[in-house]
C-alpha cells in the first residue's frame, strides 16, 4: 500500500492539526464569551489555562482517572474566576489590571505546585477514531477526535441556545449591556458578573486540562504557548456569538497547523513564515469585515477598559 | 385628603402623607402630600430640581424618605427597594431610558418579567406578544435591537413594557417629551382610557400645560420641595398653573423675529446615505437654509432626520450629492466648521457632541482650546479655558457641582445647556439643531428658544430639526416635512396648517 500522498497530505494534516490544536482555543474563547457578555473582561484566562492544566494532570496522576483530573482543572479554573470576579466586584477595580494579575498569579502557582508533577505519566483522555474507514494512517491520525472536542462543540451550541432562548442567558446579556437597565430591573450585577467569571474559568481550565491530558499531552513549563490570551482576541473576531468562536478556534487551529503541515510535506524553506497565519489571518479578517459606519455588532456595551 | 384604597378593576389607589426627604442639610422635600384616587390621572407639575423626582424615587424605593408614609391601597406600605414597589404593583417610565440597547424589544419586555421561564419558547413568547400589541394602540418592532430604535421609539416602547407587566399604578416621567403631537395624543389618549376603565391610576410628571388639560383629572404642583397648589385640573387655566409653578418670576418671552432673510448659507442637493437600518437611503434632493432664516423640520422620529443630522455632522458618510456652505463645498471636518462658522446641537449631546468623562470646562472649550487669537496654539493655557468656561456656565446656567465635574455627571438638561453655552458663543453662520428642548423645564425651554431666535436675528441660518411640532411652529419661518428618509413637504410657517403638516408626517400625502 503507498502511502505516500503528495500534496494532499498537507490538508490532511490542517484538518487534523485544526481539530487537535483548536480545542483548547474552543474552550478558553468560550469562557472569555461568557465573562464578557456579563460585562467584564478577564485576561487572565491564560493562567486559569497553565494551572488548569497543572492540576488537571496531577489529579489524573494521582487517581488514574483523566475524567477526574478535567474535573479538578474545572474547579480550580472556576476558583481562579471567582477570585477575579470577586476583586472587580469592588468599588474602582480595574478588570484588566486584575486580569494580568491573576494570568502571572496562575502561571506562578502552576510552576510552584507542578514541579512534582514532570516527571510521572498521567492517563490520556480518551479519543474516537472517525477515520476508520481509510486505509491510509494520516487520515486515520488526522480524525482521531478527542471527546472533549466534540464536548466543546456541544457547550458552543449551547451557550448559543443559553443567550437567545434561557432566562439565565438573557440575564447575562442584560447584565453586560446596560448596568442601569439592570438595576432598574432589580438585578444584582455585581453578582451575575461574578458568576459568570467564575464559570468562564471552569472552561478555561478544562482547555487546560486537554493540554496536559491529550495533546501535547505531558505537563511542563513551556505548555501553553499564549492561546489564553489568543483566545481573548478570538473573541472579538468571533463577535461574542459561540457558534462563531467555534469556527474562529477551527480556523486559528487549521492556520496554525499551515506551517508544521508544510514541513512535513517537504517544503523546507520559508515554512517558518506560515507560522504566523493565525496572526496574519485574524489581521485580514478584522479589517475586511470591520467598518466605519457601523457599530461593532454584538459587542457588550458594559465591555470598557476605562472603568 | 383621603383616598379610596382600590376599584374592583384593580386601579391602586396611592397617597403620600406628608413626604420630607433631606440630603444632610438640604431638603428636598417638605412635607409633601398627594393623593391619587385609584384610575384617576394625576399630573405633577414643577420646574426642574423643584423635587418631583425625589418624591417619586422614594415612591418606588429608590429613596428612603427621611419622614413620611407611602399609602397603597390605603394601607401603610414599607418600600425598602424598588422591587418592592414592583410587587405592589407600582411601575415607573424613567426619564432616561431603561431598556437594554443590544437585546431586541421582545427579548426586553420578556426579561423584563418577573416570571420569565428558565427556558423561553420564542414561538409562544412571540405569539403572546403579538396580541398584546394588537391591543395596543400604538406598536414598535418587536425584533430589531432597541440600538436601532429612535428615542420616540424608545420611549412608546417604554410605556408598552408597563403596560405589558400589568402594573397598576403608573408613574409617567416626561412621557412626551420624544413624541410627535400625534404620537403624544395617541399614548396619552390610551393611557387616559385605561384609567377611565379603572386598570390603571398614573401620575404623570410633566411640563406641559396642554398635556394636563386634556388628559389630567388632577393636578400638584411642586416648587422648591413644598406642594404650592393642588386641584381639579378643571378648576384651574393655564395661567394659574404657570403662577403655582414659577412662584412670582416670569418666563422670558420669545423674541420677536426681525430682520428679512438673505442669501442661502446651507445648500444640499441631492445628498444621498444609507440610513440606520443599512437596507435603506435618506434623500435630502434640495434644501437652502438662507441667512436670518430658521427652516424647521418636522417629522415622526425614526423618517431620516437622525441620518441627515449624522450626514451634516459629519458622522455618516454621503453616497451621492454635495453639500454646500457659504458657496464652498463642506465636509464637516473641524477646519470648514471653524472657517465656515458652523455650529451644532445634536440629539442626545452628552454622546454626540461631548466627550461625557472629560471635565464642564474641557467640553466647553472643544471649539477653542487649540486658537489663539487667529492662530493656534500648542500649550493649552488652562486659565483661559477656565476662566471662558466659568463666564458661560454663569451665562447659559448650567448647573454644575464644579467646573471640574464630568460633564457626565450632569443632568440633561443642563448638558444640553452647557452645548449650548459653547456652540452659540461667538460668531455663527450657520447653526444645525435637533430637539434642543428634549427633556427641558418650562422656563429653560424658553430661555433656549429665545437665544435661537437671537441668533436668527443676529444673522445666523438656522436648520432646526424637531418632533416637537409646537416648537417647529413657534420658531421656524419656514416648514419642512420629513418622512420616510425624503422631504416630503414645504410650506412658510406664517402659512402652515397643523392638519395638513401632520398629514404628510403620517406619510399619507
Amino acid at each position: 500500500m503507498d502511502t505516500d500522498l503528495g500534496l494532499w497530505a498537507i490538508p490532511i494534516a490542517i484538518i487534523g492539526g485544526a481539530i487537535r490544536v483548536s480545542t483548547p482555543f474552543l474552550f478558553v474563547s468560550l469562557g472569555e464569551v461568557l465573562t464578557e457578555r456579563s460585562g467584564r473582561i478577564n485576561l487572565g484566562l491564560e493562567g486559569t489555562l497553565v494551572f488548569g492544566a497543572m492540576s488537571g494532570y496531577a489529579v489524573a496522576y494521582l487517581t488514574g482517572s483523566p475524567w477526574a483530573g478535567v474535573l479538578a482543572a474545572a474547579l480550580a479554573g472556576s476558583v481562579l474566576g471567582l477570585v477575579h470576579g470577586l476583586i472587580c466586584s469592588l468599588p474602582r477595580v480595574n478588570d484588566i489590571a486584575i486580569g494580568i494579575a491573576m494570568m502571572l498569579l496562575g502561571m506562578g502557582l502552576a510552576f510552584f505546585f507542578g514541579k512534582p508533577y514532570i516527571q510521572p505519566v498521567a492517563p490520556d483522555l480518551p479519543s474516537i477514531n472517525f477515520g476508520w474507514w481509510s486505509d491510509l494512517p494520516q487520515v486515520q491520525a488526522a480524525l482521531r477526535v478527542n471527546v472533549l472536542f466534540l464536548i466543546g462543540i456541544a457547550a458552543a451550541i449551547f451557550m448559543w441556545w443559553m443567550f437567545r432562548a434561557t432566562r439565565i442567558g438573557l440575564l447575562i446579556r442584560v447584565v453586560g449591556d446596560s448596568t442601569d437597565a439592570a438595576r432598574a430591573m432589580g438585578l444584582r450585577p455585581a453578582l451575575i458578573r461574578t458568576l459568570a467569571t467564575a464559570a468562564g474559568g471552569a472552561f478555561a481550565g478544562i482547555g487546560g486540562a486537554y493540554l496536559s491530558l491529550f495533546y501535547p499531552g505531558s505537563w511542563n513549563e513551556g505548555i501553553s504557548s499564549g492561546q489564553g490570551l489568543m483566545a481573548v482576541a478570538l473573541v472579538i473576531f468571533a463577535r461574542w456569538n459561540p457558534i462563531a468562536c467555534f469556527w474562529a478556534a477551527l480556523l486559528f487551529g487549521g492556520a496554525g497547523a499551515l506551517g508544521p503541515a508544510l514541513q512535513s510535506a517537504g517544503f523546507s524553506e520559508g515554512y517558518y513564515l506560515f507560522y504566523a497565519a493565525p496572526y496574519v489571518l485574524t489581521l485580514g479578517v478584522l479589517i475586511a469585515t470591520s467598518s466605519p459606519t457601523r457599530a461593532m455588532h454584538g459587542a457588550p456595551g458594559e465591555l470598557s477598559i476605562t472603568k | 385628603m383621603t383616598v379610596k384604597s382600590t376599584n374592583p378593576q384593580g386601579a391602586l389607589g396611592v397617597e403620600t402623607v406628608g413626604m420630607t426627604m433631606r440630603f444632610g442639610g438640604f431638603t428636598a422635600l417638605d412635607h409633601v402630600s398627594v393623593g391619587v384616587a385609584p384610575g384617576s390621572f394625576h399630573a405633577l407639575l414643577g420646574e426642574n430640581g423643584a423635587g418631583k423626582s425625589t418624591l417619586v424615587k422614594c415612591m418606588m424605593g429608590f429613596y428612603h424618605a427621611s419622614e413620611g408614609q407611602l399609602m397603597v391601597g390605603g394601607h401603610e406600605v414599607e418600600v425598602p427597594d424598588p422591587r418592592a414597589a414592583h410587587a405592589l404593583g407600582l411601575g415607573m417610565v424613567y426619564q432616561h431610558f431603561t431598556l437594554v440597547p443590544s437585546l431586541t424589544a421582545a427579548e426586553n419586555l420578556v426579561i423584563s418579567r418577573g416570571d420569565t421561564p428558565q427556558v423561553i419558547d420564542w414561538r409562544a413568547e412571540s405569539e403572546n406578544l403579538r396580541a398584546f400589541m394588537a391591543k395596543m394602540p400604538f406598536s414598535v418592532p418587536l425584533d430589531q435591537p432597541v440600538r436601532a430604535l429612535a428615542a420616540g421609539e424608545k420611549q412608546k416602547l417604554e410605556i408598552l413594557k408597563q403596560l405589558y407587566l400589568g402594573r397598576k399604578f403608573l408613574i409617567l416621567d416626561e412621557p412626551t417629551s420624544v413624541l410627535t403631537l400625534e404620537e403624544a395624543d395617541e399614548v396619552l389618549g390610551h393611557v387616559r382610557s385605561l384609567c377611565e376603565a379603572g386598570q390603571i391610576s398614573v401620575l404623570m410628571i410633566t411640563h406641559k400645560f396642554r398635556e394636563v388639560t386634556a388628559y389630567a383629572d388632577e393636578v400638584s404642583v411642586l416648587r422648591r420641595g413644598k406642594l404650592v397648589g393642588a386641584g381639579k385640573v378643571a378648576d384651574l387655566s393655564h395661567a394659574d398653573m404657570a403662577a403655582m409653578m414659577m412662584g412670582d418670576q416670569a418666563p422670558a418671552a420669545p423674541a420677536d423675529r426681525a430682520g428679512q432673510s438673505g442669501a442661502p448659507v446651507l445648500s444640499v442637493s441631492g445628498a444621498r446615505a444609507l440610513d440606520r437600518s443599512g437596507l435603506k437611503d435618506v434623500t435630502i434632493d434640495a434644501l437652502n437654509v438662507r441667512e436670518r432664516e430658521i427652516v424647521g423640520i418636522a417629522g415622526i422620529s425614526g423618517n431620516g432626520q437622525m441620518e441627515f443630522m449624522e450626514i451634516l455632522t459629519g458622522q455618516r458618510p454621503v453616497k451621492a450629492g454635495s453639500i454646500v456652505v457659504n458657496g464652498t463645498s463642506y465636509h464637516a471636518t473641524r477646519e470648514e466648521a471653524r472657517i465656515n462658522c458652523v455650529r451644532y446641537l445634536p440629539e442626545e449631546p452628552l454622546h454626540n457632541a461631548c466627550a461625557p468623562k472629560m471635565s464642564v470646562t474641557e467640553n466647553i472649550a472643544f471649539r477653542s482650546f487649540d486658537m489663539n487669537g487667529s492662530g493656534t496654539r500648542f500649550w493649552l493655557s488652562n486659565s483661559e479655558m477656565r476662566c471662558r468656561a466659568a463666564e458661560l456656565v454663569e451665562a447659559f446656567k448650567v448647573k454644575t457641582a464644579s467646573l471640574d465635574s464630568q460633564m457626565a455627571s450632569l443632568s440633561g438638561g443642563n448638558v444640553q445647556r452647557a452645548v449650548l453655552a459653547r456652540e452659540l458663543t461667538g460668531e455663527v453662520d450657520l447653526l444645525i439643531i435637533s430637539n434642543p428642548c428634549f427633556g427641558l423645564d418650562f422656563s429653560a425651554v424658553a430661555e433656549i428658544r429665545a437665544r435661537i431666535m437671537d441668533a436668527r436675528n443676529k444673522g445666523a441660518a438656522v436648520l432646526l430639526m424637531s418632533e416637537d411640532l409646537d416648537e417647529i411652529l413657534e420658531l421656524a419661518d419656514r416648514v419642512l416635512v420629513m418622512s420616510e428618509g425624503r422631504i416630503a413637504y414645504e410650506c412658510r410657517a406664517d402659512e402652515a396648517d397643523v392638519a395638513t403638516i401632520g398629514h404628510h408626517m403620517g406619510g399619507h400625502a
